[in-house]
């Protein structure tokens, strides 16, 4: 297994060398360094020195990805490209462009992501299961019929509505719990009561519907029958058989979002005043920091990588036929 | 009992007592009940608190409440008028010749070489507690060689035990304005003052020279001793009095002195923060500032909160105790002669989104707000005078409404250089000023900006000198004074004026081709398509095309800067209330293309900056306003700009929020304000009572549903139970047989 992770891992550097690729392509195809400068100086009393100086500063006065004025390897390692990408394979994510240590700031906006990302993945989990196993047992009834109904309709509601009707209903309303906000002390569960119910509840539909075609499938097999037919109550059959054959397909979607947690959601955080990375990626897009776009990118395709390894070993944790070589 | 579950106990009815006196849904800790504090918001993180670099509205809202330039404005008195802050009387300009031979104060402009301010300040002011300051027992700082050892567990500002404080001297100043032309900084107004400060524009190659030969330079951590490094421009005098010397005579500068970057800084601060290891803990300059004023930062996490708090070691100032007339009954000099400031803290929590802030402020978590276009109903009613007031819901909750037009501009402007609608020909004028006239800016204001806004007359803004009201004022290239009002001219004027460019009924004369122009504008959402269908059918009016060329900000920036653009839409903010900083925007020298100025539609009229160079550095008088109103009417002629509007600010404060008067120049006002902790915590919890039956129902629904789940999920376990038992019996009945 050692071996094929590593042999994983490997495949991975690849994989991040286009994504860094592609993220850097399609950042300055719409922004060049001078507009860079510009965003930072602002607009008023702007010298075309002070965004020389603030490009030379931060390596963005060279050329983007091949310099002629070098001989050798220098044409490609002088370029903002390898310097910009070079150091962050050695988690080297550097500065914002305002000035920030980026690595820092991950390391503080991780835990406010990580407090809502978590109890909405684990909580959504049980609820959707639930709710999954449930319409799963009362298949082809009113039970099931009016349960796909529901799962059709909040999934056909957008996000930004839950948390827009929610904040008005719960916060406003009923007066509950604060509509925005967050705090790192002992205050900091009513801050998460309602970003988690909303981020459960906007996933139900789709989650829901999912897990039952899983369970449905699973009940449909064989071994379900010979289970039944050996007189065992639903409950067990349902239980203690059928929820662990569907743990393969549940592993493939839930594991691989687990390192994903760490990187917040980008709405919900804006509208909850959450400062996590989602809200941190949202600033700086719209700020047009390269610096802090490109470490999200990186560290979001990296934790995809680690998410799908985690998946495969897993894999092998819940079927012992499963063998990684 | 034992003593854990004691202790459980206790902690449970610790918790409950705490909960019970604040409403749930209150954002703040239990433990900031009757404290007082000024709750505000903030949208967007400000990137720069070194007053040298910081230029953004919302960077000064923090910075001018810390730092103390040496001048401020009258809070209550308009128009805008400067008072001393940390001097002790006001600078008054010494005139000197080439030679350095004094000159009277009424001397020809021309004559002036140089101008000498000589500014003294108030002796006993002390810088807030800092750990830069700190001394050991020998009397060495503390914390100026600080290894890595020393900065294990340190995170933040406050993880470093020790602070002091030091007496504010000359040199304070003196420092900063040498900072202007620091190396590793970026000051947005170094061009600007490197034109007037005597040596700044050498100092900086100095500086840079002496920098790049510093061991450490490249990453940062070398500290440059400004100290060492004399401006002839910015000298000491003695340990309370400095000289500042400019080129020439430029009586605006005295508005400079009055903007943070100006203040003072501790050469003991630059020294502390360029230590290696506390940039990577962002720790800085940049994000920890170090002032003199009425209050101190004392958390700064830009993603969730920033708080400031009464600096102990201010040297106190009184609140204003004469205003304009109506101030008084406005309830505004009530505080007359009393010790600023009023509020211990105040709490900038950053909400991004407009919905959870506006919804804050109504249930009293914040003490005032913006009014954004979306509640704009909700909150304002025109009375059947026009005039603004609050709803009646807003009424009930004691919010009241404060305006004020903005000393700033928004307008639509052409390109001089383009060859259809730039120039200063008769035809290519005389098509702007029908398109001038074409354009109802007073429908505009009305339907896009909620009536907050009056049609601007010229480029100058109210409030500041060299504005005119009344029929004075107007445009007469696009309105008539009719019952004692502007009247928009007809649009039969503006097509004469058309036909008359060479475009009858929006044809070119010429080729018989209809006449096509482009707008400019930064990418828009669906929400601004009316407001471009609206300028479109503004030029149809004239039977000319308007094609919307949208683009990104970046993009839309680019095109001006290259003169690519036609007709574009653009803002100023003044920086200071003199015509010379609306006028300078149509400045031939100032223009975008070839000079990268702030002259965005390229506008280059000999006469007009003739009378720019005379009226700029003029003190006001009726003279000055003789050249402004040339030079206004000239520019009403050329029309280069579509006037626009000028912006009116409306702000609802709650009735615990008091002392406010908006003021748009002066941005250290937090010390004049005043909340009543006491009605404001009542009214939250009047405001925010827990309404508990929608979640008792929801759990009775929940509990509901399972019931006949469950009688389902037995009968059906029965059912098959009893359907397997009787397919158990058929099977051995059929082996039986």
């Amino acid at each position: 297994m050692l071996n094929y992770i590593i042999r994983r891992m490997l495949y991975a550097i690849p994989i991040l060398i286009g994504v860094n690729l592609i993220t850097f392509t399609l950042f300055f195809v719409v922004n060049t360094p001078d507009d860079m400068a510009r965003m930072q100086l602002g607009i008023k009393r702007v010298t075309p020195e002070a965004i020389e100086k603030w490009k030379h500063e931060r390596g963005y006065d060279k050329p983007l990805m091949l310099n002629d004025s070098e001989e050798g390897v220098g044409k490609f390692t002088h370029t903002i490209f390898f310097e910009k990408s070079a150091a962050m394979f050695a988690f080297d994510f550097g500065r914002a462009d305002d000035g920030r240590d980026i690595a820092h700031e991950i390391k503080s906006r991780m835990l406010p992501s990580l407090a809502i990302a978590l109890p909405v993945f684990l909580l959504g989990l049980i609820v959707y299961i639930t709710f999954a196993l449930v319409m799963a047992f009362f298949r082809a009834t009113y039970v099931d019929f009016w349960g796909v109904v529901l799962c059709v309709a909040l999934m056909s509601i957008s996000s930004l509505f839950y948390i827009i009707g929610g904040q008005f209903l719960i916060s406003k309303l009923w007066h509950l719990v604060p509509i925005s906000g967050y705090s790192s002390g002992l205050d900091t569960g009513k801050f998460l009561v309602l970003p988690v119910i909303i981020g459960i509840i906007s996933s139900t539909g789709a989650s829901t519907r999912w897990y039952r075609t899983i369970f449905l499938e699973e009940m449909s097999k064989d071994y379900v029958r010979t289970a039944r037919a050996k007189g065992l109550p639903e409950s067990i059959v349902l239980f203690r058989h059928v929820l662990r054959n569907a743990m393969i397909p549940i592993l493939t979607g839930a594991v691989v979002v687990i390192p994903l947690l760490f990187l917040g959601s980008l709405i919900a955080e804006s509208f909850f005043g959450i400062p996590g990375l989602g809200s941190y990626t949202i600033d700086a897009i719209s700020s047009q920091d390269f610096a802090v776009v490109r470490a999200m990118v990186f560290l979001g395709s990296l934790l995809y990588i680690v998410g799908l390894i985690l998946t495969d070993i897993s894999y092998t944790l819940v079927d012992p036929r499963i063998r990684l070589e | 009992m034992k003593a854990p579950f004691k202790y459980l106990l206790a902690l449970l009815v610790a918790l409950l007592t705490a909960c019970s006196d604040q409403p749930w849904n209150s954002p703040y800790p239990a433990t900031n009940a009757g404290k007082n504090i000024l709750y505000s918001a903030f949208a967007e993180r400000p990137k720069h608190l070194d007053p040298v670099q910081s230029y953004s509205s919302n960077e000064i809202l923090l910075t001018a409440q810390i730092y103390e330039p040496p001048l401020q404005y009258h809070y209550l008195k308009r128009p805008y008028t400067l008072i001393p802050g940390t001097v002790t009387r006001m600078p008054v300009a010494q005139y000197l010749d080439k030679n350095g031979a004094n000159l009277p104060s009424d001397v020809d402009t021309a004559k002036i070489a140089y101008t000498i301010y000589e500014i003294s300040i108030k002796p006993g002011i002390r810088f807030q507690p800092h750990p830069a300051f700190a001394r050991g027992e020998l009397g060495k700082f503390l914390y100026h060689n600080l290894t890595a050892e020393d900065l294990v567990g340190v995170y933040k500002l406050s993880d470093f035990s020790r602070t002091d404080t030091r007496e504010l001297t000359a040199e304070d100043y003196v420092y900063e304005i040498k900072r202007l032309a620091h190396p590793r900084l970026h000051s947005p107004i170094l061009g600007l003052m490197s034109d007037y400060i005597v040596g700044l524009k050498e100092y900086s190659a100095t500086l840079k020279a002496a920098s790049e030969v510093q061991p450490g330079q490249q990453d940062n951590h070398a500290y440059l001793d400004l100290r060492d490094y004399p401006l002839e421009g910015a000298q000491i005098v003695d340990t309370y009095t400095y000289r500042i010397k400019i080129k020439g005579k430029y009586p605006q500068f005295m508005y400079w002195l009055a903007m943070p970057f100006f203040a003072p800084i501790p050469w003991e601060a630059e020294r502390f923060y360029t230590q290696q290891g506390l940039a990577e803990k962002n720790i800085t300059l940049d994000w920890y500032p170090v002032g003199t004023g009425p209050y101190m930062l004392t958390e700064n996490d830009p993603n969730r909160v920033m708080i400031l708090e009464k600096n102990p070691n201010f040297h106190g100032e009184s609140y204003p105790s004469e205003g304009m007339p109506r101030d008084e009954q406005a309830g505004l000099l009530q505080d007359a002669g009393k010790p600023l400031p009023f509020i211990d803290q105040v709490i900038f929590s950053r909400d991004k989104e407009s919905i959870p802030r506006w919804n804050k402020f109504l249930q009293g978590y914040y003490d005032a707000s913006g009014i954004g276009s979306d509640s704009f109903d909700q909150a304002v009613q025109v009375t059947g005078q026009g005039e603004a007031t609050v709803t009646e819901a807003m009424k009930a909750q004691g919010i009241r409404l404060e305006t004020e037009v903005a000393t700033s501009t928004y307008y639509m402007g052409f390109n001089m250089l383009d060859p259809v609608v730039g120039g200063l020909s008769k035809s290519s004028r005389k098509l702007r000023q029908a398109i001038s006239i074409a354009v109802d800016y007073e429908e505009y204001v009305s339907i896009f900006a909620n009536g907050r806004g009056i049609p601007a007359q010229g480029p100058i803004a109210p409030g500041i000198s060299g504005h005119r009201d009344g029929r004075d004022g107007i445009n007469p290239v696009v309105y008539d004074w009719l019952q004692e009002r502007p009247q928009r001219k007809s649009i039969a004027v503006a097509k004469v004026l058309l036909a008359e460019a060479g475009y009858p009924n929006g044809m070119d004369a010429k080729t018989g081709a209809p006449l096509v122009l482009y707008f400019d504008v930064t990418s828009r959402g669906a929400d601004d398509k009316s407001s471009l269908d609206w300028m479109r059918k503004q030029f149809q009016k004239l039977n000319i095309q308007l094609v919307v060329r949208s683009t990104d900000y970046n993009r839309f920036q680019d095109k001006i800067r290259k003169g690519n653009a036609q007709i574009f839409e653009w803002g100023w903010n003044a920086d200071y209330p003199d015509p010379e900083n609306f006028l300078i925007l149509l400045s031939g020298a100032e223009r975008k293309v070839d000079n990268d100025g702030q002259n965005a539609s390229n506008y280059d009229n000999p006469e007009y900056n003739q009378l720019f160079e005379q009226m700029k550095n003029m003190e006001d008088s009726p003279e000055r306003q003789q050249i402004i109103d040339r030079m206004v009417k000239i520019l009403r002629n050329d029309a280069p700009w579509l006037w626009g509007y000028h912006p009116k600010d409306y702000g609802l404060y709650h009735a615990w929020y008091s002392n406010v008067k908006p003021n748009k120049l002066s941005n250290n006002n937090i010390k004049y304000y005043r909340i009543d902790g006491g009605v404001r915590e009542q009214k939250q919890r009047e405001w925010n009572e827990p309404v508990l039956w929608p979640a008792v129902v929801g759990l009775l629904v929940l509990f509901g549903s399972l019931v006949p789940a469950m009688v389902a999920y037995r009968r059906r376990e029965r059912s098959m139970g009893t359907r397997d038992a009787s397919k158990s019996v058929g099977v051995s009945e059929a082996g039986d047989a």
